[in-house]
């Protein structure tokens, strides 16, 4: 899969370098920065499925952050019925989110623009406010689990490095996933019916069934996230499918480089070290204003936007590409 | 006379208060070359989306090698034969001319629910493909992204994206279009080595080009078929000058 020569690319090498100090986290670092690194690498799951119907498929989904919830509360509403069986909650976080994700998808599909955007984003305010009115769960205040999934003594996700080691293998799992997915022919069908849906139809695909089954596997691999995420913070609330965090599951894709692979990953660290390191850079300037942080983030993204259309991944590719006279 | 490959029975299309394709009938014959003449907003572009199912009809049946295909979605009437090529060129401009081509044959080999294999080390999409772009002259150009192609070139890939699934009736709309003489003729020596081997419905408005090539003729006046015939007989049917033609070609 990977050949030497591939590692003159700095962009290889920079993803390679990442991915190594990243395994080696937990050995060096402390428990914030474990607790950082998982959250960013959950973060990142979420953003690679995205990225498959974003980035790959041109469908600007913004409500993707229903499913983090959807899977969020699997894992939290079967632990708080003292179902705590991982190999149970995962699944079952996958699947609720697929199924959902398959009714938005058949419902939104024949939309385009802004009309898509919409919808998706109308289903996702549903399922929030469906959390608000869980009562039996904590409604807006959310739940707390008091259990972490349990894998038959296998795994001890209590154990933080066991946990971030757990949440790395995953990635790296839907990594490769979403490597094979794309370079597929369903991934090619997907990629075209982005580029010339007009002309794909004329060439005797129906794209709607094939973008509808991608919509559907990236409503799963976010589920998946969503299990990792409640794991992460022992707690469920509407807050995690609120629609900022939508927002920022976009936000993440096209700050790392919309249908890219390594996009997300990028994406998300630039996202959550900026916001750890803007936060307390504003209060010190203007102490109780850190959550503003975003006032300074905005215009940060306008940048990218203006001057690095790809996202951080064509920055890389362009200190990869030789220099010009 | 052996059952025609396409027949067009009262086909109607309305936008609005327009009618684009009014009450039309005509058939394709099996390794005919067909052309379809006609001034500007004849509908000809209208009647190829029709036959696609890309345009649903208002009225009116589409016969094909047998079978209705009026109601049928477009992707069933591709697996049974039909393709078509675009007047104004779509091609997928951030693929490469050969990931076009693939494309094209791909659309043949069932369906594409397929997740693991890369699909750009496939011989069974990548060989076939490169056959069609060197008949077309474009297998130097196979790795060029569609978009970087010349004019001409995006409009042979089109012939060849329209070619790749091999199919028994061929829809081409104005093939020629927005091409310079030298690309025009060679365009034209390409579907003259396709004379006899397919069946095409060839809409085109270079009279030349479709003397050389048709075998029938069919003009369309404001959606209706005035006259069908050898090309001889169009050329001397006086309606058809009077509507179409023009002093020129009438004299000639
Ligand atoms: N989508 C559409 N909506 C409304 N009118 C259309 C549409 N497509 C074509 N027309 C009209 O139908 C007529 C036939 O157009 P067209 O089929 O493109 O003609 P041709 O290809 O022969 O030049 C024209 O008057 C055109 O304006
Ligand atoms: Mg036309």
């Amino acid at each position: 899969m990977l050949d030497v020569n591939a590692l003159r690319n700095p962009r290889v090498m920079i993803t390679l370098l990442l991915l190594i100090a990243a395994v080696l986290v937990p050995f060096f670092a402390g428990n914030f920065l474990v607790s950082f690194g998982s959250r960013i690498i959950i973060w990142t799951i979420a953003a690679i499925s995205l990225n498959v119907i974003l980035g790959y498929g041109g469908m600007v989904s913004f409500g993707h952050a229903a499913y983090l919830g959807i899977g969020g509360y699997a894992v939290g509403i079967m632990a708080h019925h003292g179902i705590n069986s991982g190999f149970l909650q995962w699944p079952v976080a996958m699947l609720a989110s697929a199924l959902w994700a398959l009714a938005v998808g058949a419902l939104s599909m024949r939309t385009r623009g802004v009309y898509f955007i919409m919808i998706t984003l109308a289903f996702a305010q549903l399922i929030y406010f469906v959390g608000v009115g869980l009562e039996a769960y904590g409604g807006d205040d959310g739940l707390t689990i008091y259990k972490r999934s349990e894998f038959a003594g296998i795994l001890s996700l209590k154990n933080r490095a066991t946990f971030y080691w757990t949440c790395f293998v995953l990635m790296l799992g839907v990594f490769y996933l979403c490597h094979r997915l794309v370079q597929s022919r369903f991934g090619m069908v997907l990629q075209g019916s982005k580029s010339n849906d007009l002309r794909m139809r004329a060439l005797g695909f129906p794209t709607t069934r094939y973008r509808l089954t991608a919509f559907t596997l990236a409503g799963a691999m976010c589920g998946l996230a969503g299990a990792l995420l409640a794991n992460q913070t022992d707690f469920i609330s509407p807050a995690m499918m609120h629609w900022t965090a939508s927002g920022d599951l976009i936000v993440i894709v096209v700050l790392g480089g919309m249908g890219t692979l390594f996009g997300p990953l990028y994406g998300a660290i630039a996202f959550f070290v900026l916001e750890e390191s803007l936060k307390p850079l504003i209060d010190w300037v203007r102490p109780g204003w850190g959550d503003y942080w975003r006032l300074l983030f905005g215009p940060l993204l306008v940048m990218v936007a203006l001057y690095a259309r790809g996202g951080l991944d064509s920055l890389f590719e362009r200190a990869a590409r030789p220099r010009h006279g | 006379m052996a059952e025609p490959l396409l027949a067009i029975d009262g086909l109607v299309k309305r936008f609005g208060g327009l009618i684009a394709t009014d009450n039309l009938s005509l058939d394709v014959r099996t390794g005919e070359i067909h052309a379809l003449i006609g001034p500007n907003g004849a509908g000809k572009t209208t009647l190829v989306a029709q036959l696609m199912g890309q345009l649903p009809s208002d009225a009116g049946r589409i016969v094909f090698d047998g079978n209705d295909i009026t109601r049928l979605p477009t992707h069933r009437r591709v697996g049974a034969g039909l393709a078509r090529s675009f007047q104004i060129t779509s091609v997928l401009r951030d693929f490469t001319a050969l990931d076009n081509v693939a494309l094209a044959v791909q659309a043949h080999q069932g369906h594409s629910f397929r997740f693991w294999r890369p699909a750009r080390h496939d011989s069974a999409l990548r060989d076939p493909a490169l056959v069609i772009l060197e008949q077309l002259g474009l297998g130097a150009r196979a790795d060029t992204l569609a978009a970087n192609l010349s004019y001409g070139e995006q409009r042979q890939l089109e012939i060849a994206m329209a070619l790749a699934g091999d199919p028994r009736l061929l829809l081409l709309d104005e093939p020629m279009a927005g091409m310079g003489p030298d690309e025009s003729a060679r365009m034209v020596a390409f579907l003259q080595r396709l004379k006899g081997k397919r069946t095409i419905l060839l809409i085109e408005h270079d009279m030349d080009a479709v003397f050389a090539l048709a075998d029938r003729i069919t003009v369309l006046v404001y959606g209706r078929a005035i006259a069908t015939g050898a090309p001889a007989e169009i050329r001397a049917n006086p309606e058809v000058r009077k509507a179409y033609l023009g002093e020129e070609h009438a004299d000639a």
